[in-house]
């Protein structure tokens, strides 16, 4: 009984670290000092549970413990920042498959008798639910994990009857799910048990199968939630306090980053998870209300550089191909030369840039950018007009006016950065042809913008050299 | 009874999670994310009481022992890389240390 009492202490004190841990971890000056709390409150969680009756031998758990150690620290120091969604999708799909685990354990102790649950029922439901939430987010994490690494395209793949295939499915998970909390016969119960497991790990890949590169930061934030969901749900099983509180919070924390997310894209998750949006370059709207007519108008790094040279307003505003080009150093490089030149630079981020929440500050700080010089989408738009010079790196749909002014557009009312407004737009890009959505982006054929082509690493050295050059 | 506690503490985490987390700035959401990441590892707890608890199977071992792996991977990878990564943020003109600590 004593150890039983101080067992629950230790996860109330961890449940509060967690707690202030995350709160901390909203704000700038207290983020990672939130973060240690979290850990420390994680470390009283395992250490106690150590302790528990009904853990007698350790000799594998030590083994589990440390393999564990090594692998994520190799990781997390090893990782590239530019890396970061593959990482967290991965860590993710770790999280779901762990709680399958745990709720596959669980069905066989039950069944060997060794564990008599005290509500059959309800124990048998919360474990269907947590091999389904847990199934769904290890191959759904995977799945985005070589979409990320582009190991796997990642365009939208649909095929006609997607919906559904998929709809069948969940639906027989939801049957095997019936069937095996209410029937007796043990037989039965595992066959309904491997059916629902396989089904839900067959549905996290065909779920995230029809969602494009480009909505990936919802797809990483929900599937942050549901691993939280998946842990909540385990915690239910064995009747485990600080489970069911720390994975609610990361549950419901998790679904508003992608609620902010959606409304970053003004979509509906719905839309996002089920229209196979970005899966083929939409038909020509050439012609159409608000569609801007023009042609692509390449410009040297020469060229580049006398323009830059003469701004004094810059803004830059980088995407996803910032990161495939690993040119996050050579921007700031840039961005302290046009500083020492006189100019104020400042770089606008949109919410969705890249391919998760965030994912361009975390690049710009890696690369030393002070974050006082990043703004949001809200704060650079209404002073746009006096900007001399836009640079758009490897950003696309979030710089596409037609968001704003062509009504047949897929993106027709995502809210964009305004880089149109400025008085001269410059366009790294990697080729001609449209980006990760599929969509033309009308930003490049308005008559004051100018195509930068080639890889933008090298586009950019090619500036910086410039202005090396002339001993700016 | 204990189960209706679980729901009250369900419930209250939840409305918990929702004020916690809805005005953090979009600087901070992919450390929020993998710090929360790392939070979801909790499931941990459930795989050393499965690895641990002697049931004379050693199919349960196997898997709680799989389990506490991937859940430690889960935890360790997602507190030290969000570390790692909050490291970087920094004002300007301010300390120009660069992944001095872990």
């Amino acid at each position: 009984m004593n150890a039983e009492i101080l067992i629950n202490s230790a996860y109330i004190l961890a449940s509060i670290l967690f707690i202030i841990g995350l709160k901390m971890l909203g704000r700038q000056g207290t983020a990672r000092r939130g973060n240690l709390l979290s850990g420390v409150g994680m470390l009283i969680a395992i250490v106690v549970t150590l302790l528990d009756q009904q853990v007698i031998e350790y000799q594998w758990i030590i083994v589990g413990l440390v393999a564990g150690t090594v692998i994520g620290l190799a990781c997390a120091r090893s990782v590239a920042m530019t890396a970061m969604p593959e990482m967290v999708a991965l860590l993710n799909g770790f999280g779901g498959l762990a709680s399958l685990i745990v709720g596959a354990a669980e069905f066989l102790r039950i069944r060997g008798g060794t564990v008599v649950p005290e509500d059959p029922v309800f124990t048998a439901t919360v474990t269907y639910l947590t091999i389904l939430i847990g199934g769904i987010t290890f191959t759904g994490s995977i799945y985005a994990l070589c979409k990320l690494a582009e190991w796997l395209s990642g365009r939208a793949i649909t095929f006609g009857g997607q919906h559904i295939v998929n709809g069948l499915m969940l639906i027989a998970t939801l049957v095997a799910g019936v069937v095996y909390v209410v029937a007796g016969d043990p037989q039965t119960v595992l066959l309904a048990f491997a059916v629902f497991t396989v089904l839900s790990l067959v549905l996290g890949w065909t779920l995230v199968m029809p969602i494009g590169g480009g909505d990936m930061p919802v797809v990483i934030s929900m599937l942050n939630s549901l691993s939280g969901i998946a842990a909540c749900a385990a915690g239910f099983i064995i009747r485990n306090n600080v489970l069911v509180v720390a994975g609610c919070l990361v549950g419901t924390s998790g679904l508003i980053l992608t609620a902010i997310m959606c409304k970053a894209m003004n979509r509906s998750l719905a839309h996002v998870l089920f229209s196979g949006f970005g899966s083929a370059p939409p038909a020509a709207t050439a012609g159409g209300e608000g569609v801007i007519q023009g042609e692509l108008k390449p410009i040297s790094a020469e060229d580049t550089f006398a323009v830059l040279e003469a701004a004094r307003q810059v803004v830059i505003i980088p995407g996803y191909g910032m990161a495939v080009s690993q040119a996050q150093h050579i921007v700031r490089e840039l961005a302290e030369m046009l500083e020492r030149n006189g100019a104020e630079v400042r770089f606008a981020i949109h919410p969705v840039a890249g391919r998760m929440p965030g994912h361009m500050n975390v690049l710009l700080a890696e690369a030393s950018v002070p974050y006082e010089q990043l703004v949001e989408m809200d704060a650079v738009n209404p002073v746009m007009p006096t900007m001399d010079v836009a640079i758009v790196i490897g950003a696309n749909d979030v710089v596409n006016p037609a968001a704003t002014s062509d009504k047949s557009s897929p993106i027709y009312g995502m809210p964009i950065i305004n880089a149109h407004e400025a008085r001269t737009v410059i366009c790294l890009k990697r080729g001609k042809g449209t980006g990760f959505s599929g969509l033309e982006n009308q930003l490049f054929l308005l008559p004051n913008t100018r195509m930068l082509y080639g890889d933008a690493k090298a586009s950019l050295q090619g500036v910086v050299a410039e202005f090396k050059s002339l001993g700016v | 009874m204990e189960l209706i506690l679980l729901f009250f503490i369900f419930t209250l985490a939840g409305f918990l999670g929702f004020e916690l987390i809805a005005k953090v700035p979009s600087q901070l959401h992919t450390p929020l994310m993998s710090g929360s990441n790392a939070v979801s590892g909790i499931t941990i707890v459930g795989a050393i009481i499965a690895a641990g608890a002697d049931d004379g199977s050693w199919v349960t071992t196997v898997l709680g022992t799989a389990a506490v792996t991937l859940a430690m991977i889960n935890v360790i990878g997602g507190y030290f890389v969000t570390d790692r990564m909050l490291g970087m943020f920094k004002k300007k003109d301010g300390p120009a240390k660069k992944e001095s600590s872990s």
